[in-house]
Order: C-alpha cells, then structure tokens, then sequence
C-alpha cells in the first residue's frame, strides 16, 4: 500500500514539476514584449556598435588626405600573425634631406585575429579600429586591404 | 582486422563511434564506444582533431603575443587563461601591478565564469532535450558579452590582459551596467532552477547517474566544478588566491554526492557565489593606472615559472621555461578539460548510451582546450 502511495505521489511531484517549467515558459509566451530576438538584416540602418568594437583595422585619414603613420614598422614588429606589411620609401624633403615614408600599408583582414596589439603599440596612434562587422566577400583576395589612402600624405607635426 | 570484429562479435560487443562531428559533444572529439547492448563498456576518446599546435607556436611569440593565442584553448574562460599567463610573466618579473588592475581582472574573471556557467546551463539543457534552456541561457549571456564588449571591444576572443595590466580602462558605464545586471541575473536565476533544476525528467536522468568517486576525481586530475562535484577541494581561488581573492568573502561549493546532479548544483550555486564576489567589489575599485609601467619588450629571466589559475572548468595552468630571451624556451599548458576527459571512462563506464551524453554535458568540456 505504501509503495502504491509513494508511486501515486511521485506522479504528482513529477507533474507538478512540469507545470512549474511551463509557467516559466508560458510567462514569456504571453508577454512577447520580453522577447529580446534583434531582427538582424532589418535593422542594419538602426545597429549601432560599441565605439571600442574591434572591427578591422583601419587607418584614418583627415581632411587633407594626411595620415599619422611614419612607416616606422613597429606595428609590424608587434602582430602576431603577420597580418601588417609595411612598406616604406625614401622622399626628399625641401631641404635636400631624405627622409622615410610610408608606401603602402598592408593589411590582411583574412589573417587578423583582433588582438589590438598593432593599435596600441603604434607610437604616433596612426590606426584604430572601425565599427565595421560585416566583412564577408566574395574573393578573398578582397581582404587584403592597403590602409593608406592614394596620394595620402604625412599630417604635419607627427615625426 | 575481420578476427577482431569477430571477436567483438561474439563478445557481443560493438563499437561505435561518437563524433567527431556530434552535437553532444561539443566540438570535435571523437568517442569509440564499445557497447553490449545500449551499455557503455568502454570508452577511448580519440584527440587531436582541431589541435593548433599553440605550445609550440608559443615559442615564437614574445610574452604579449602569446596572450591573443591563450584566448584560443578554452575560449570560454578567454579572460582567465589570459590571466595565468599575466601572473606568470609578472610574477617572474616580480612586478607588483597597480590595485585597479587586480580588481578589475577579479571582476572580468567572474564575469567570465558567469557568462561560461550561463553557456554550460543552455547546452545542458540541450543536451537533456530542453530547447528552451539554450535560448533562455543564451539571452542571459548576451548581457555578460556586452558588458565585455562595452569595455573591451570583443565579446569571445577577449585578449584583454596584458603583462602588467590591461589593455583599456573600463568604459565609464562598466560598474552600472555590472550592477544592473546582477540585480537582473539575480531574479532570472531562480527560473533557472524552476525550470531545469526541478524538472522530474532532468532530475531522473542525473541523480545517481555518472558517478564518480573522491579518490578518482583526485586520481585523474578531475579539477574544477566536476570535481567539486565529488567532494575533491580544489578551488585554486581559495587554496592559492591571486588577484583580490584574498580579499573577498566567497564560498567554495563542495557536493559530496559525485553524480551528474551534484556538478550541476555545484555550477548553479558558483553562479551565486560569482555575483556575490563582484557585488563585493565593483564599488571599491580604486582609483589608478590600469597598467604598470612595462618595457615594450618583455624578457624573463632565466628559469622555470609556473602559475595556476581556477579557470570555469578547472585548474589552468602555465608552465613557462626561459632561457632569458624574448620568447619562452618552452611553454606548457595545463589544460582542465583534458584532465577531466580522461575521468570520462572511469565514470561512464557500464552506465546507459544515453546517460554518457548527460555525463558528458555535466563534464561540459571544450575541445579546443583538450587539444590546444
Ligand atoms: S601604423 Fe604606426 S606602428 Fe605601423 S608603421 Fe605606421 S606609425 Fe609605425
Ligand atoms: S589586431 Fe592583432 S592580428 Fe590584427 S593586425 Fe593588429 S596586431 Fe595583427
């Protein structure tokens, strides 16, 4: 007989702990203002990242199509994967002096693993990182990317 | 080769395999059961599917490179394996960094281990047949992820740490929007518990099912919350504190029972003790740098050093040999779910095909950690 009551009382324990579940579940079922689902493609003109989003690299420019890079390497030096290639060349300054510049500055998004060690060793803070999160292509030579801009400039004042 | 399935034949046992591409185990590892019936004889995991080589790689890079690849192991305690590699560097250097920093890294490792029990919750669920948990679970962690990524930018592979500090100070709304959201996880958790924990079906799957005993735990190196689970103390944050663990006033959660269930509890509850350690400190971070001041390049000196740290699955530990150079010599990494994978025989064995993948779930490993 008290085997028969423990069985009987076990359904009901076991019940009872499904409809505690469901009312868990059925709260959100009847209040769809608590969904938090972000309907993606649709917003796309309304998201709005976090302005330390790590999105790509990115060098910018002013107004003058001036940049800050010096072409010094350090960046280089310091990403682990080999991401950044700068090239630099040789100008002539006014004065009769040669000097170095940048050249091209590449960057191979395909290769980069976010880890900002480019962006904080820079010592002229010449890149950052945008807020850009869409990056698919559909080559992937598209990924490798020259950060300076064409006919960009050195901005006064940064040595 | 056909002697041999003869004779698994006339044993009346089979082999199967289990992944490497199966949902319950999370990643790819792959399981060879061999079975008698639906009764799990025994299990022989087979590793390597998604190894890197990072050690190795490790030599390569200076000590602020190998960071960035230490988020890569168990990718869901990102911020704690950064931090055994800071300490480690630090310690050898014998720097002392700044307070703030030692609070803020406190408050991200526990954020860390919120957000990767939130996980562990939704693919439990899954794993039992709840659907439900992993967007409930999913929805919570989310608030973790843009806590991170306010602050720091990215939201998995965080390579926040830096020898001698961190990489960026805390966004101005970090401490509010922390407070906000352990008063908001706070009132969640309990429907946690009110519809997994208390679930009759969950519960008939988990109690009594897996168990393992103190002495294996121990035997195998089962560490963190599965090994918790049997009763084994090992919660590096109490036996060897580091950062302001000393500090703060937190339980460790033991369960003697050493089932499925008992790992479960001992996750439900560390989310609780979590919340309460970071509610002890985000109003008295001091004020200061958020890094010490650090040569660009990083020499250790000669020597051995090793440093452990209680990661969301286990003991981590950073074993580091250098020859006074740039690069470590030899590094290597003790990884928790490597350990606690090699206890999955001892406490799977003879039990139910279908209650490895409860047993499973309740170890809740990662396999890029297994395999590094
Ligand atoms: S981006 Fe910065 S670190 Fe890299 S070459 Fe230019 S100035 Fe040097
Ligand atoms: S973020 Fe890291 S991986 Fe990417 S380019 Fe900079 S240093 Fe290299």
């Amino acid at each position: 007989m008290r085997g028969f009551i423990n069985y009987l009382t076990g359904i009901v324990r076991g019940v009872w702990s499904l409809v505690l579940g469901m009312m868990v579940t059925g709260k959100y079922f009847f209040s769809p203002w608590k969904i938090v689902t972000q309907q993606y493609p649709e917003n796309r003109k309304k998201l709005v990242m976090y302005d330390r989003f790590r999105g790509e690299v990115i060098m910018p420019h002013n107004a003058n199509n001036e940049h800050k890079c010096t072409g010094c390497g350090i960046c280089e030096i310091n990403c682990p994967n080999g991401t950044i290639e700068v090239i630099s060349k040789q100008i002539l300054l006014d004065d009769g002096k040669k000097k170095r510049a940048l050249d091209k500055h590449i960057y191979r998004l395909g290769m980069c693993t976010f880890c900002a060690l480019c962006v904080k060793t820079c010592p002229s803070d010449a890149l950052t990182f945008s807020q850009e999160f869409e990056h698919a292509v559909f080559n992937r030579a598209q990924l490798n990317k020259i950060l300076n801009k064409e006919g960009s400039t050195l901005m006064k004042g940064v040595e | 080769m056909e002697e041999d399935v003869l004779l698994d034949l006339e044993k009346e046992e089979y082999i199967i395999n289990m992944g490497p591409q199966h949902p319950s185990t999370h990643g790819v590892l792959r399981l060879v059961l061999s079975l008698k019936g639906e009764i799990v004889k025994n299990i022989e995991p087979h590793c390597g599917y998604i190894h890197r080589g990072i050690e190795k790689m490790c030599e390569k890079l200076t000590y602020q490179q190998i960071i960035h690849l230490t988020d890569r192991l168990d990718y869901l305690s990102a911020m704690i394996n950064n931090e055994a590699v800071c300490l480690c560097v630090e310690n050898a250097l014998q720097i002392e960094v700044p307070e703030r920093v030692k609070y803020i890294r406190t408050i991200m490792d526990e954020l860390q281990r919120i957000a990767s029990h939130q996980l562990w919750w939704c693919s439990f669920g899954m794993d039992l047949g709840g659907l439900t948990c992993f967007f409930y679970g999913l929805r919570d962690r989310e608030k973790v992820l843009d806590i991170f990524e306010e602050s720091i930018g990215s939201r998995l592979i965080l390579s926040y740490y830096t020898p001698g500090g961190l990489m960026n100070d805390i966004h101005p709304n970090f401490q509010k929007n922390v407070k906000k959201f352990i008063k908001y996880f706070r009132k969640i958790l309990p429907e946690y518990d009110q519809l997994l924990t208390g679930n009759v079906i969950m519960q008939e799957r988990c109690k009594g099912v897996g168990f393992l005993s103190k002495e294996d735990a121990i035997n195998y190196g089962v560490t963190g919350p599965s090994g918790r689970g049997s009763g084994f103390s090992c919660d590096i944050r109490k036996h060897a504190p580091y950062g302001v663990y000393d500090k703060v006033d937190f339980k460790e959660i033991l369960f003697n029972e050493g089932d499925t269930f008992a790992r479960y509890q001992v996750r439900m509850f560390e989310m609780r003790e979590s919340m309460k350690i970071i509610e002890q400190l985000i109003d008295n971070i001091p004020e200061g740098d958020y890094t010490a001041k650090m040569k660009p390049i990083i020499k250790l000196p000669e020597g051995e050093y090793y440093q452990r740290v209680e990661a969301c699955r286990g003991e981590f530990g950073v074993y580091i040999e250098s020859k006074g150079e740039k690069y470590p010599y030899r590094l290597k990494l003790r990884s928790p779910n490597f350990s606690n994978l090699s206890a999955l025989n001892a406490i799977a064995k003879n039990q139910k095909i279908a209650d490895l993948v409860a047993i499973g779930a309740s170890l809740d490993y990662v396999i890029p950690d297994i395999d590094r």
